[in-house]
């Protein structure tokens, strides 16, 4: 009735296979694109975006590179924190070692730079899987937290052992350091976002896509039919690498502006992310995002609400929240393991039926 | 919706009306592995404010307005807290927290609002020139380190040559700070320093103290916090290391982090560059005001320990600063551009304590254009186990202040040349 899809008549194959195949899904994503484009730039303040906006778009990406692994390929990973960890300090080492070049380039070599630890990690999964290669990436975590705090060079020898983003600007606009412009930093990263999620979808439609979800599914029936398990297992890592390095140099550079390894890059991002994905829905772009915006916003709407709202101790607030979004985590995957992804999907199904449902 | 409905909520919240009062956001955590430490802090920040408020009709008749957010020692929560207090009018930060601080600097430089991180965050921030919003008197991290080596210098008869003492520090911005100052009092004093970093947040440190077994340092230094001081000491009894050789920075030396380690933690020292216990007359007037009017923040099970005194003299040098700033400026209602010159003119004598209800309680010491940390002088105190109370062993004793005054420097240029920042007080 509100939501249908009769007279939407499809005429071409390119019509037939496109993202949004149902008229008003197309509309709604249009909209969307207009309001985060060309609105949200406008009316933002400082607390929107570095409260809210900056960490939902950036942990959407490290969502998506780790629903590619996790979600279409299979392989799981416990390295996320590791992983955005080299993100961080490349972009970090790229920017204080050439800091005329703009920052949007150095962003995408910090994903290549990671997309190459990543694969590298990636090789134990060619003969390891399940909870073990779970284990082995544990171990890359470990490393590259270790790693990053015991060299110095990786932090340009700071007495402190942190890195702090320094001014950089792209087209004259500053995107990080102190003074930048919350709508500046807001398209920066919401056009990663974009990016990243395009990339994603097509990807995962197209032959390499099939290739990991048939690897996902059953490697050795993969292999049987002509899948090969070393590129598709390592082109997963690549590119899941490279999408978790985006995110975590956009985490330190654009977000937090100095980081500390072992609190911002622990095992806890890694879980963090790892329940993003699981909450949202394993394969699945929109989970990703749906997620990401679960795991982000439920906490500062929480607190906004008890404390701002209600008045109520800060300590009572901060341990309900723990309370409140444990439960509500279980809650979701008791009626929909499959995550909220999923449970959209039924709901539209349903929809589209009513209100004649036989 | 989701976004609706945190629309709403905020909108609820931000639109309040705008009154005339000082803000002073109080960016606590009284949940994770640090709750143990920061809830006295917390617990005296505000009582402190909600007596100048009861007793004094706030300051200068301005009330105080204190709005506590949840950092639970997270960087991210601490930007949520920084970005939520800010456009309510906040006056002055006082984080509690190293790699918040970190993150802040920049931010509250380029907003014009105050920072001050009594005795912790970045020690090159009391060079003045360079940090313009940043304060951290009375003490620094290099000041604490120089004034532990100096210490066990006396103990030694001034020679510490062929000593070997251990660090063993949070594995942090924080934990990491001394080590410049003491690698560099090393080499002038002869000692071997050894480094045994822990990782956040503690609660593992069984192959820490098996190294200091194996390797039988002298004495050991710790730069610890939240559950890593206590599991630390625990650790130390267990492997029977003399506990009058093991010194606790100041954030290492409360009553929560012997506590657990019983009998066996007596005769562990720490920094600490206040007062202990609860004999002065401002104690009275919290009496008065503040608990028996059932305004305590808290559980209130916390007066007099050495943290809660800590939040006290926070929230104290907050008021004095705003106290400062409206007799520079001549207005109640300050900024927070004017309460930064409030805290640099800032000059708190023995007088002064006396007068708040605080005589002797901590070192004097004057703010200047160039100073913003301090005199830099800190005693030892000692835990007796069976009174349960921390001793005070020595006076203030001054760190070294050529060696500290070369570093300081040093670091803060290196951050000016980084930042293009251009150096005040050149006249």
């Amino acid at each position: 009735m509100l939501y249908r899809e009769a007279g939407d008549f499809k005429t071409s194959y390119a019509d037939d296979s496109q993202t949004f195949p149902i008229r008003l899904d197309r509309r709604a994503y249009w909209a969307l694109m207009v309001v985060a484009l060309a609105v949200v730039p406008f009316v933002v303040n400082d607390y929107w975006v570095n409260a809210i906006f900056l960490p939902l778009l950036i942990y959407a990406i490290a969502a998506l590179g780790l629903n590619i692994l996790t979600g279409y390929c299979g392989q799981v990973s416990l390295g996320t924190g590791g992983f955005m960890a080299v993100g961080a300090y490349s972009v970090y080492k790229l920017m204080t070692a050439f800091p005329d070049i703009n920052i949007a380039i150095h962003v995408v070599l910090a994903g290549f730079v990671t997309a190459a630890v990543g694969m590298l990690f990636g090789l134990p999964s060619l003969r390891i899987k399940g909870f073990y290669l779970a284990v082995a990436t544990l171990a890359a975590q470990f490393f590259l937290v270790w790693l990053f705090n015991r060299v110095p060079w990786f932090y340009n020898y700071s007495a402190s052992g942190q890195i702090n983003a320094p001014e950089r600007t792209l087209a004259g606009f500053r995107i990080t350091g102190p003074e930048t412009q919350a709508w500046a930093t807001y398209l920066f990263c919401l056009v990663f976002v974009l990016a990243s999620a395009w990339i994603c979808r097509n990807l995962t439609r197209g032959s390499i896509g099939r290739k990991w979800m048939a690897i996902r599914d059953m490697d050795i029936a993969a292999e049987i039919i002509g899948v090969d398990p070393l590129r598709a297992k390592l082109s997963a890592f690549g590119v899941s690498s490279f999408f978790i390095g985006i995110a975590g140099a956009l985490f330190f550079a654009v977000y937090l502006g100095a980081v500390e390894v072992g609190e911002a890059f622990g095992i806890n991002k890694s879980f963090l992310v790892l329940f993003m994905i699981i909450i949202g829905g394993l394969g699945s772009i929109l989970g990703s995002f749906l997620g990401a915006a679960f795991m982000v916003l439920m906490p500062v709407l929480l607190k906004n609400v008890l404390v701002g709202g209600l008045g109520w101790p800060t300590d009572l607030a901060a341990h309900l929240e723990f309370m409140i979004v444990g439960g509500l985590i279980i809650f979701f995957l008791v009626v929909e393991p499959h995550g909220m992804a999923q449970l959209w999907r039924v709901t539209k199904e349903k929809l589209r039926i009513w209100p004649f449902p036989h | 919706m989701k976004r609706l409905i945190t629309a709403v909520a905020l909108t609820a919240t931000l639109a309040g009306p705008a009154m005339a009062e000082l803000v002073f956001p109080n960016l606590s955590y009284r949940t994770g592995p640090y709750a143990a430490n920061g809830i006295p802090f917390a617990d005296g920040y505000a009582d402190y404010f909600t007596l100048i408020n009861e007793r004094d009709g706030g300051v200068g008749g301005e009330m105080i307005n204190m709005i506590e957010c949840e950092t639970g020692y997270n960087t991210e929560k601490g930007v949520e807290c920084y970005e939520s207090t800010k456009g309510q009018g906040a006056l002055l930060y006082q984080p509690l927290s190293t790699g918040i601080t970190y993150q802040l600097i920049p931010r509250v430089s380029a907003d014009g609002i105050p920072m001050h991180t009594l005795g912790y965050g970045r020690t090159s921030a009391s060079q003045g020139e360079v940090f313009k919003w940043i304060f951290n008197y009375p003490a620094t991290y290099w000041d604490g380190a120089s004034v532990a080596i100096k210490y066990l210098m006396d103990e030694n008869g001034g020679d510490l040559s062929g000593k070997k003492i251990g660090l063993v520090y949070h594995n942090s911005a924080y934990g990491k700070e001394p080590i410049r100052t003491l690698t560099e009092l090393s080499e002038m004093h002869g000692f071997e320093l050894l480094e045994l970093p822990v990782d956040h947040p503690g609660q593992e440190q069984r192959s820490t103290w098996v190294q200091v077994r194996q390797q039988r340092p002298d004495y050991v230094i710790m730069w610890g916090w939240g559950v890593m001081n206590q599991v630390a000491i625990q650790e130390a009894v267990n492997i029977r290391f003399p506990m009058e050789n093991f010194i606790g920075i100041w954030w290492s030396g409360s009553e929560n982090d012997v506590m657990p380690a019983g009998e066996r933690a007596n005769g562990y020292k720490a920094l600490n560059f206040h007062a202990v216990g609860d004999d002065f007359e401002l104690y009275d007037d919290l009496e008065e005001y503040v608990w028996s009017a059932g305004l305590g923040a808290g559980a209130g099970d916390q007066h007099g320990t050495v943290l809660y005194n800590r939040g006290l003299y926070a929230a104290m040098i907050a008021v004095e600063g705003a106290k400062k700033a409206q007799e520079i400026h001549g207005v109640s209602a300050i900024t927070p551009a004017q309460m930064r010159d409030g805290m640099e003119q800032l000059a708190l004598t023995e007088e002064r304590m006396a007068d708040l209800g605080l005589a002797g309680f901590g070192p004097t010491f004057e703010a200047s254009c160039t100073n913003h940390g301090g005199s830099g002088r800190a005693a030892i105190n000692q835990w007796n186990a069976e009174t349960g109370e921390w001793e005070v062993l020595t006076d203030y004793i001054q760190s070294n202040q050529d060696l500290i005054e070369r570093l300081v420097e040093e670091d803060a240029m290196a951050y000016a040349e980084e930042n293009n920042i251009e150096l005040r007080c050149q006249d």
